[in-house]
């Protein structure tokens, strides 16, 4: 496979994953503020934080209100994270290889995109929930297609590495964030209110009912672990790494637990960390270095796969940066 | 009663009708077949189509529009039918034209007879922009250089089809051929039942069987790539499309590189060698260390691979000297020369400004002709005399007093028209045919080719840049 294609391949999944994990977290957050107790402060500014966006989004908009930080998520051309933003730079990807994915995946991301395009602000503002969701399934018949049309060979296992790091890293930073607004509201602890938060944060990330069947009553420590160390469920941490892990070998040929490149050390390295993490040992040592130093090390390995498959052109003296695409 | 109750023909020749209203017999199906739709029921299927186009992503690119970039193709519903007879007369026609132009391009760059017995004048190829020094004494896999053709046929006013001019370099067009007609056979899948149209859907396949067969026998299993240059080229969408059905890898400039004597692409597992390139991009760009050395989209080294054997070009470098339209106008004393036979379709009537009799009446008839500059395409650089104002008029003298080799003039043809759906009636628009042509084993004729429709009321411009649009094209098969 040609390595610009590969490339392209990996972003194109990336971007789409990323728009759906913007909207679905911002959704969440619209219906957490509904359940409000009155007369408390909206949060708003703890979802610009998840994106890593925050120091853009202070100079251009300052104050975060429901307005302008939907405004910024979603609509923002300017914002390079923003859903339309992340479907135009899917939709640019997949154009430039059309070729390698089909038709119909092709047709689902333009859809997709003239979607957004096509949508006016105020009925998003007005209708968000019916919006978001429309998103998040557009994502959804996406990846289904991806799975089923397309063969499950090195193109394949480049969508699912993009994919996976970027819902590896975005579940990270909702964790993060919301774990650190949380924690802190010591009066709300044990109130319903408190058990609203929390299992908005697993809504955040998809994971409330099958966080349910596994653990039953909502714990903050099982909430984290869940989020990061369940092995089962498709959005944990420990799964995106380990599915990526997976798909890097398929990739290179290399048996598991060996490794041919430094993508594949890094990510076997960071995959064995969580794979024998436990989540009080984590808590203890403080869970927001624990995710600082993850997500450090998961741009490693993003920079690693850019070395290892991509650069095989000349490289026009850029400057790498795993959260965006080169 | 039908849909068409108060078209017009206006006095030109109409793909359709006789001058009476009448349906000529090839379409009198058709046109039962339309009348028979409910009412609004074909406007709604046209907007049926076009959403379909947008959603199919079947764009073309505007140059130097940020925020559309793209665009549709427009798309008319009514197809162009041609019946048997007449596209037996075009297909004999065009393989005669290729047959003797191949010949022709193979011999100015080796033995230059035709120049030597005084058919074609020395001038006229040496002083042509097209003519390539470089490609002198190459020689191309089994002598053929212009393998894939898109000549441009008109039809006059009296019924006359012409040839306007032959496109070897890079035409496009020909995914919109396959889009339109599956297009249309969604939307009138009853129609097809009963229609014996000739199939065009193989063009891949044989395309790719083309592009294999340049390939020498010692290579196993020929590795064949398609050369774009990138997403912003206005054909990328076909060129991608093409990649697609034909399973090649498309790839651009900067994927490729040369390497111990070979072309490679950079793939995620190293280096692959390739063995074909069917190229979309001009000559001057193909490689920088022999053409145009500012060049990002070519390959450095490309051209001595190809020297060397060892990389099939498609259209060979060079094709394009036959495309200059001063040359073109000498395609009857080349067909008569190589072939000794007389032309079959005929060229359109062309004045060369370059000859002093010829100047003195384009100069005198500009009002009347249409000027064009002898390397431009695209409907740029040329001037329809009966709709320019008195200044361009004045300007195009100038530069054909300038430069006179640049410049071949036509008579202004009343193209014919086919209707086209305009709000929720049907009017008669201009248009062209664009058939293509592969040439490998054999010379072959895609039935039909694309059908470009000028939508603009009274334009004569068909060029998909300047307001144009396609239809489908329907060849039947059997008698009528």
């Amino acid at each position: 496979m040609l390595s610009r294609v590969a490339e392209s391949i990996y972003w194109m999944s990336r971007y789409i994953e990323r728009a759906e994990n913007v909207a679905r977290f911002v959704d969440v957050n619209l219906q957490l503020i509904l359940d409000q107790p009155t007369g408390m402060q909206a949060q708003w500014d703890p979802l610009v934080a998840t994106t890593g966006d925050d120091e853009v989004f202070e100079d251009r908009y300052g104050e975060a209100s429901r307005e302008a930080v939907i405004k910024f998520l979603t609509f923002d051309t300017e914002n390079p994270n923003s859903i339309i933003s992340c479907l135009r730079a899917a939709r640019e990807n997949a154009r430039s290889i059309r070729e390698n994915i089909s038709s119909e995946m092709w047709e689902q991301i333009n859809d997709a995109y003239l979607m957004v395009t096509e949508t006016s602000e105020e009925w998003a503002m007005a209708e968000p929930h019916q919006f978001f969701t429309d998103i998040k399934v557009a994502s959804h018949l996406f990846m289904g297609q991806t799975d089923n049309i397309m063969s499950h060979s090195e193109g394949w296992h480049f969508c699912q590495l993009g994919r996976l790091i970027e819902r590896a890293d975005k579940t990270s930073r909702i964790v993060d964030v919301k774990y650190f607004i949380l924690l802190p509201s010591v009066s709300h602890v044990n109130t319903p209110f408190d058990d609203i938060q929390w299992g908005a944060l697993l809504h955040s990330a998809s994971a409330f009912e099958m966080y349910r069947k596994t653990h039953g009553l909502i714990a903050p420590n099982k909430v984290v672990a869940f989020l990061l160390l369940d092995r089962e469920f498709p959005r944990s941490v420990l799964y995106c790494i380990s599915k990526a892990e997976e798909s890097l070998h398929a990739i290179s040929g290399t048996p598991l637990e060996t490794f041919s490149n430094s993508a594949e050390q890094g990510l076997g390295q960071l995959r064995s960390e969580f794979a024998y993490a436990q989540v009080d040992q984590i808590l203890h040592s403080g869970l927001h270095e624990f995710l600082d130093a993850f997500q450090t090390k998961l741009n490693d390995v993003g920079e690693d796969i850019y070395k290892t498959f991509f650069a095989l052109r000349p490289v026009n003296g850029e400057s790498t940066q795993s959260q965006s695409q080169k | 009663m039908t849909r068409f109750d108060g078209y017009k023909t206006d006095g030109f020749y109409d793909e359709m009708f006789f001058e009476d209203g009448s349906a000529r017999p090839a379409v009198q199906m058709l046109v039962e077949r339309i009348s028979n739709f409910e009412n609004g029921e074909f406007i709604r299927r046209q907007i049926t189509a076009e959403h379909a186009l947008l959603r199919m992503g079947i764009t073309f690119n505007v140059y130097a529009d940020e925020q559309g970039v793209e665009r549709i193709f427009p798309f008319d519903l009514i197809p162009r039918i041609i019946d048997a007879n007449e596209w037996e007369w075009i297909e004999r026609g065009l393989k005669q034209r290729i047959h003797a132009l191949n010949l022709f391009i193979d011999d100015v760059y080796h033995d230059q007879k035709i120049i030597k017995d005084r058919v074609v004048p020395a001038d006229v190829v040496l002083s042509s922009e097209r003519y390539l020094e470089q490609c002198i004494g190459l020689d191309p896999p089994h002598g053929i250089w212009c393998h894939i053709t898109g000549t441009d046929l008109v039809r006059d006013g009296d019924g006359q089809i012409y040839v306007l001019e032959d496109n070897l370099g890079c035409p496009s067009g020909v995914s919109y051929v396959m889009e339109n007609r599956q297009l249309m056979k969604r939307t009138f899948p009853q129609l097809f039942g009963m229609s014996q149209i000739q199939p065009v859907e193989d063009y891949p396949s044989r395309l790719l069987d083309m592009l294999q067969y340049l390939v020498s026998d010692r290579v196993i299993s020929p590795v064949v790539a398609l050369l774009t240059p990138g997403i912003y080229n206005s054909a990328y969408f076909e060129h991608s499309f093409l990649a697609q059905q034909m399973g090649v890898s498309l790839v651009e400039g900067r994927d490729l590189v040369v390497m111990d004597g070979y072309v490679h692409m950079r793939t995620t597992k190293g280096f692959e060698r390739v063995d074909v390139i069917y190229r979309r991009i001009n000559d001057d760009f193909l490689d920088p260390e022999v053409f145009k050395p500012e060049s990002l989209l070519g390959v450095p080294g490309l051209m001595d691979v190809y020297k060397s054997g060892r990389l099939a070009l498609i259209n060979a470098p060079g094709t394009c000297v036959a495309d200059d339209k001063v040359i073109c106008s000498y395609v009857p004393e080349i067909i008569k020369y190589y072939l000794d036979e007389d032309i079959i379709v005929p060229n359109v009537p062309t004045y060369m400004c370059w000859e002093d009799d010829d100047r003195k009446y384009v100069l005198e008839n500009l009002d009347k002709l249409v000027v064009k500059e002898a390397n431009q395409s695209g409907g740029y650089g040329m001037l329809i005399g009966p709709h320019a104002t008195r200044a361009e008029h004045a300007e195009f003298a100038e530069k054909i007093k300038e430069n006179p080799r640049n410049y071949i003039a036509q008579p202004t043809l009343a193209l014919s028209r086919v209707p086209v759906l305009i709000e929720d009636h049907f009017e008669g628009r201009h248009v062209d045919l664009r058939p293509f042509i592969l040439y490998g084993e054999d010379i072959y004729v895609l039935p039909g080719g694309l059908t470009r429709v000028a939508l603009k009321k009274g334009s004569l411009v068909v060029n998909s840049s300047q307001g144009g649009g396609s239809k489908d094209t329907w060849v039947l098969s059997g008698a009528v």
